[in-house]
């Protein structure tokens, strides 16, 4: 089991023929994704990597039967690009590409709600490292190589971070179920709490790991609906313990600007809410480690 | 991007907000020359810098002839003011505004500001003007009043006119403050500011609608589109081992410790930072290459990070996905060679391309301390700065 994505999930590469979206469609391939085409406007007719090219997300959709897309159009023209997944029927979409105006983002969350909920697409992204189920598929920029499959989820806003978890995660032997990464930028497709949600409810993941930081308030509700509603165990870091206020540390959301976005103000709360918490960025491994052995013993 | 004042209030009175009359100033001759163009026999002289609580920090001051308006902008031009904004470096008053004074009947505070929470634009108003809004939320919280745009429909005349009669202002001034927030509104929609504050919004005793101060940011990455709004970036207002990294695509934060980071990705360079304070270091800077970083790249990020003369050690962390190890370690034996690295250097290298990575490091001979873990890493960079420092002293 898995969230999201697993090897059956027919994906689209949007911005497929460029640079970067060749190259990681030639990576995610590679992985075992299973990635049926993609779409360049303009290109629509030629073959890409073995594999078929369209004008619109529509005629990718028809043709392949596509029911997620990967993102990896430059910032100006992304928001466009996730509207139209939204509107041709895709189901998940992926957004890699970072720097995408806030204002355009905001557009985005409103036209997402033309849908009624069942039909509306989850967005994840932007400005992330993408999804991975570990032996399964990969959408996204991470290297597969560094998860080990397992029963763990993985949902963190920062890329490299995420691998720095995982890879301590695997150097105990701890294996990874899916991991999801959010994204960086103030306004993002799917909050912690969405993704707490689908890991709670995903027979293949006995605890969760995530992985937030300074600036808005998204850990803080997270760990209040975890406390709330969440039976497996919740093991979180917050990165940005050394940050100064009002100083944006590269992510456009991490900057910390009211009450309850530092660090320590955020450690405090999810301490509250019965998280457990991973002090130091180097003990991310011991940590699951240990929460792993006490549910074998408990079980 | 923050801009000033002077320039926020031009980009308003385009939009229909009511500002004082004034005109820019560089020099004593002009600011005179500027207050006798405005008339009347009060004005007040303010100092362009970004940062609030210019007033307490003497950068406001109000005159009642020439020779006063001459003497504040002597007092005021070529210092550094430092408010409690600024930090403790200031920041350097090269221009000054002056305009007219008028004469004060209520004060407001009024903020557009991008909620994260409701992913949209919310205002923020409040009939206790004057003061900070954290002040205003901690002495006047009833005071408050919130409301947020639907981006798909835009700020609505009702929205404005609820804000208005929310702030309790008489119905003659209801028109005025109903076009201001609108005004205000187009502002912040067609420049993708990110923050706009007008604090106060003052009614004035001939009942009209000014803003009396204005400070405005907008989002970096809608720049792009915005080329009127990144002609007003004032690269004097900045630290400059900032403007030197951004200028050179590197995302760059000065801090006031010793310890120079070169890592990949802002979270992992947000947890590296932490770890070396707690490993008992302190953090000189924030610095995150992004991916794909070429050799060039990383040379670069050393020039940046060496521009500060507070680093006596520094770490380079990298967990290589779309970057590789091989391309860093290339970039880290070419900085040693080109730009000169005199201070203890720690590489941590994982991920892509991690074993070619160590031999090119190993093969080129360089002392370089090499560490495995983020741990070991934070450690390592500690321990030798200690002993770097320690040798100094002795």
């Amino acid at each position: 089991m898995a969230i999201l994505l697993n090897r059956d999930t027919r994906v689209i590469v949007q911005g497929f023929t460029g640079k970067i979206g060749s190259f990681h469609a030639e990576d995610m391939k590679r992985y075992g994704t299973n990635v049926v085409g993609g779409v360049t406007p303009g290109k629509g007719g030629q073959t890409h990597l073995g594999l078929p090219v369209f004008n619109t997300v529509k005629d990718a959709v028809r043709e392949t039967g596509a029911d997620a897309s990967i993102v990896f159009v430059p910032p100006p023209f992304a928001a466009d690009s996730i509207m139209e997944a939204a509107d041709a029927g895709i189901r998940f979409c992926v957004c890699i590409t970072d720097g995408i105006p806030s204002q355009d983002m905001m557009r985005v969350k409103r036209y997402m709600r033309r849908y009624r909920y069942e039909d509306r697409l989850q967005l994840i992204g932007p400005n992330c490292a993408g999804i991975i189920t570990p032996g399964q598929a990969l959408m996204g920029i991470m290297p597969g190589s560094i998860y080990l499959p397992g029963r763990v989820g993985i949902v963190g806003r920062s890329g490299t971070l995420g691998y720095e978890a995982a890879s301590q995660m695997k150097a105990m032997g701890i294996g990874v179920s899916t991991s999801v990464g959010i994204g960086g930028d103030p306004i993002n497709g799917s909050s912690f709490r969405d993704i707490l949600e689908l890991f709670e409810n995903d027979d293949g993941a006995d605890a969760v790991v995530m992985i937030g930081e300074i600036g808005g308030s998204q850990e803080a509700e997270a760990a209040l609906w975890a406390r709330d509603n969440m039976k497996k165990p919740l093991i979180a870091y917050i990165a940005g313990l050394s940050a100064p206020k009002g100083r944006r540390m590269g992510h456009a959301g991490a900057i910390i600007s009211a009450f309850g976005e530092s660090a320590q103000e955020k450690v405090e709360i999810l301490k509250e809410a019965g998280v457990i918490i991973v002090p130091t960025p180097a003990s991310f491994g011991e940590v699951v480690a240990g929460v792993m052995a006490d549910r074998t013993k408990a079980a | 991007m923050d801009i000033h004042e002077y320039q926020a209030k031009e980009l308003l009175a385009r939009h229909g907000v009511h500002v004082p009359r004034g005109g820019l100033a560089y020099s004593p001759e002009q600011a005179t020359y500027r207050a006798k163009e405005i008339g009347g026999g009060k004005w007040v002289v303010k100092a362009q810098i970004h940062s609030g609580a210019r007033g307490k920090a003497g950068g406001i001051r109000i005159c009642t002839s020439d020779q006063e308006v001459s003497d504040a902008a002597e007092a005021m031009l070529g210092r550094k003011l430092v408010t409690h904004q600024t930090g403790p470096r200031g920041k350097l008053v090269s221009r000054l505004y002056v305009e007219e004074a008028v004469d004060i009947r209520q004060e407001i505070y009024l903020a557009f500001v991008l909620d994260r929470k409701a992913e949209r634009v919310m205002i923020v108003a409040s009939a206790s003007g004057g003061m900070e809004i954290e002040e205003i939320a901690e002495k006047q919280p009833g005071s408050i009043i919130r409301a947020t745009v639907d981006p798909g429909a835009g700020m609505q005349q009702y929205q404005a006119r609820e804000i208005a009669f929310g702030l309790g202002l008489e119905n003659n001034l209801i028109g005025k403050a109903t076009e201001t927030l609108l005004g205000c509104y187009r502002v912040f929609r067609d420049y993708d500011a990110s923050m706009l504050e007008i604090n106060p919004l003052v009614v004035t005793r001939d009942g009209n609608l000014m803003a009396l101060d204005a400070k405005m940011s907008f989002d970096e990455n809608a720049l792009f589109r915005r080329p009127e709004i990144s002609e007003l970036r004032d690269k004097s207002q900045e630290d400059p081992r900032e403007t030197f990294a951004s200028d050179r695509g590197l995302s760059y934060v000065g801090l006031d410790g010793n310890i120079g980071c070169i890592i990949n990705g802002a979270g992992l360079a947000m947890a590296t930072m932490d770890m070396i304070k707690i490993a008992g270091g302190e953090p000189a800077n924030f610095l995150d290459i992004g991916g794909g970083a070429s050799p060039e790249r990383v040379a670069k990020s050393f020039r940046a990070v060496l521009g500060d003369k507070n680093v006596e050690t520094i770490l380079v962390n990298i967990f290589a996905g779309i970057n590789r190890c091989d391309w860093v370690a290339e970039g880290v034996v070419r900085a040693i060679r080109e730009v000169g690295v005199n201070v203890p250097l720690v590489v941590r290298l994982a991920g892509t391309k991690v074993e070619e990575g160590r031999r090119i490091l190993a093969d080129s001979g360089e002392a370089v301390i090499v560490a495995d873990t983020l741990a070991e890493a934070a450690e390592k960079a500690v321990a030798a700065w200690r002993s770097a420092t320690m040798k100094k002293a002795g």
